[in-house]
């Protein structure tokens, strides 16, 4: 089973998808992380006001298994989150790149989405 | 070097997400724990335990033998009947939790935890080098000369009969009442069949020799299909018993923790004369102990509780009171559910207890044992 990986997005190593519009960049979890989690019960969103750095843990997301870190690809301030999907965890799975978003983050150094990975370049890693 | 059942390549080719345990290189789930789970609850599941250990123990002695280190009264079985039991060290605690059956009145077959091998045989081999009547028990430890399988679940016994057609000792297969245990044929081979297993379902548990494994597996498989049967890994396998409470070993059960302390008492025959940790166990049965394994559900909305996570009471004066040893989303109840121990005067169902979770704590309580029963 291929993963999607839409030609639209950045990517973080860390199976994070980045979604920018001005300087606010939405983040998500990708099809190939949501699909190697399965079952997604329970979505942990940061706060919003909070300023994380790029790397940073800033949320969790736990399948019936187990409990996975996510890490914010960019740095800035958390300025939105996204109820829904902590309302209705299984959004995770079923609308990785849709409903099922996670946060939006006002970007403090917009140079930093250069450096993450490029569809293509996401793909050769998890393929 | 992880260890692989001769069941590795099905595992692989069924898409199986292979992780550690216990040594063992396992499928954890083959599609969704949460799948996987709610067909052995509505349908069937296919799981290979042939991580398992095997211990033979024959001889005119072997009944005695097993009855002066295991809990449960092995006495009470007739030959083709089973029982749980555990294995206790001089100071109660549990060395290992196993299924015992009785093949024959001189013939034990004893089935133990893959991570308690090593331990087992040790022990056994120790307690068997001072054993008066020595000479009359063999201790043979098989483990690498059988494998097995678990086939579990409510429509089981509707397809079972088409991979073992043949009768043993006058009966079919689904006359086989639970823990009793009889020796089938598949494809002229002899092979034993159990009616147990871990999941609170009705079931069967299949041991055989390794190159039988994966021809009965396929049969099942594919007799199974038709009836939603679906192969099942490791992670079902433990939401399955952690919402029937049964209790794994590493987790409920330590050296340090005593059959009483985990609830399992029901299976600590005191009536049957000396074994290995009786006295310390007659004590805390008379006197009570100081820690008491509970089985809770989350009553906030939270994150699934996990192993080690802090316990709280509950109120102004909350503390600090025990630890989570097993804990998961129930796929049937939808609700953080899970296990641990706590001292006695928390144990009562109903009291309200608080989760630590990431440094938040959340609500609980402590309910009835099983957390989930069938309606």
């Amino acid at each position: 089973m291929s993963s999607q990986v839409p030609s639209d997005l950045k990517y973080a190593k860390s199976h994070e998808w980045v979604r920018v519009a001005g300087d606010v960049a939405t983040i998500g979890i990708t099809d190939h992380a949501q699909h190697e989690l399965t079952d997604v019960v329970f979505v942990e969103l940061p706060a919003v006001g909070r300023k994380v750095k790029a790397g940073e843990a800033c949320a969790v997301v736990e399948s019936v298994k187990t409990a996975s870190d996510i890490y914010s690809p960019v740095s800035g301030e958390i300025v939105e989150i996204n109820k829904a999907v902590a309302d209705n965890p299984a959004l995770t799975n079923t609308a990785p790149y849709g409903d099922g978003w996670f946060y939006k983050v006002k970007l403090a150094q917009p140079g930093e989405v250069n450096s993450l990975l490029s569809p293509g370049d996401y793909s050769k890693q998890i393929g | 070097m992880l260890k692989r059942t001769p069941l590795y390549s099905t595992h692989q080719k069924l898409g199986g997400k292979l992780i550690e345990f216990g040594g063992w290189e396992m499928p954890v789930q083959y599609t969704s724990i949460v799948d996987e789970h709610l067909a052995v609850r509505n349908a069937a599941g296919l799981f290979d335990i042939s991580h398992m250990g095997e211990i033979s123990v024959s001889g005119s002695g072997a009944g005695d033998f097993l009855n002066s280190l295991f809990t449960n009264n092995i006495r009470k079985l007739t030959a083709g009947q089973g029982q749980y039991t555990l294995m206790c060290n001089e100071r109660g605690g549990v060395i290992d939790d196993l299924y015992a059956y009785c093949l024959d009145p001189n013939n034990f077959l004893i089935i133990i935890n893959a991570s308690r091998i090593d331990e087992d045989v040790a022990w056994l081999q120790s307690q068997w080098a001072t054993f008066a009547r020595r000479d009359e028990v063999q201790l043979r430890n098989v483990s690498d000369q059988f494998g097995a399988i678990a086939v579990q679940g409510p429509k089981v016994a509707k397809f079972i009969p088409e991979i073992f057609p043949e009768k043993a000792v006058n009966a079919v297969v689904t006359d086989l009442k639970k823990n009793q245990i009889a020796q089938f044929k598949f494809e002229g081979e002899p092979v034993y069949v159990a009616r147990t297993g871990y999941t609170g379902e009705d079931g069967f548990e299949i041991v055989t020799v390794p190159e039988l494994l994966i021809p009965i597996w396929n049969k099942l498989l594919e007799a199974g299909q038709p009836f939603g049967l679906k192969p099942c890994g490791l992670g079902a396998r433990d939401t399955l018993r952690t919402e029937v409470c049964y209790p794994l070993y590493g987790h409920e059960l330590d050296e340090a923790t005593t059959p009483i302390e985990a609830g399992v008492g029901f299976f600590v025959a005191m009536d049957k004369g000396d074994f290995i940790g009786r006295s310390v166990l007659a004590e805390q049965r008379a006197n009570g102990t100081k820690k008491k394994l509970v089985a809770f559900k989350m009553t906030d909305k939270s994150a699934p509780p996990r192993p080690h996570y802090p316990i709280w009471s509950s109120g102004p004066e909350a503390s600090k009171i025990g630890e989570v040893v097993s804990g998961t989303q129930s796929p049937s109840l939808s609700v953080g559910i899970g296990m641990g121990y706590v001292p006695p005067e928390f144990g009562k169902v109903g009291t309200a207890i608080e989760i630590e979770i990431r440094g938040k704590r959340s609500a609980a309580a402590i309910v009835k044992k099983p957390i989930y029963q069938k309606s």
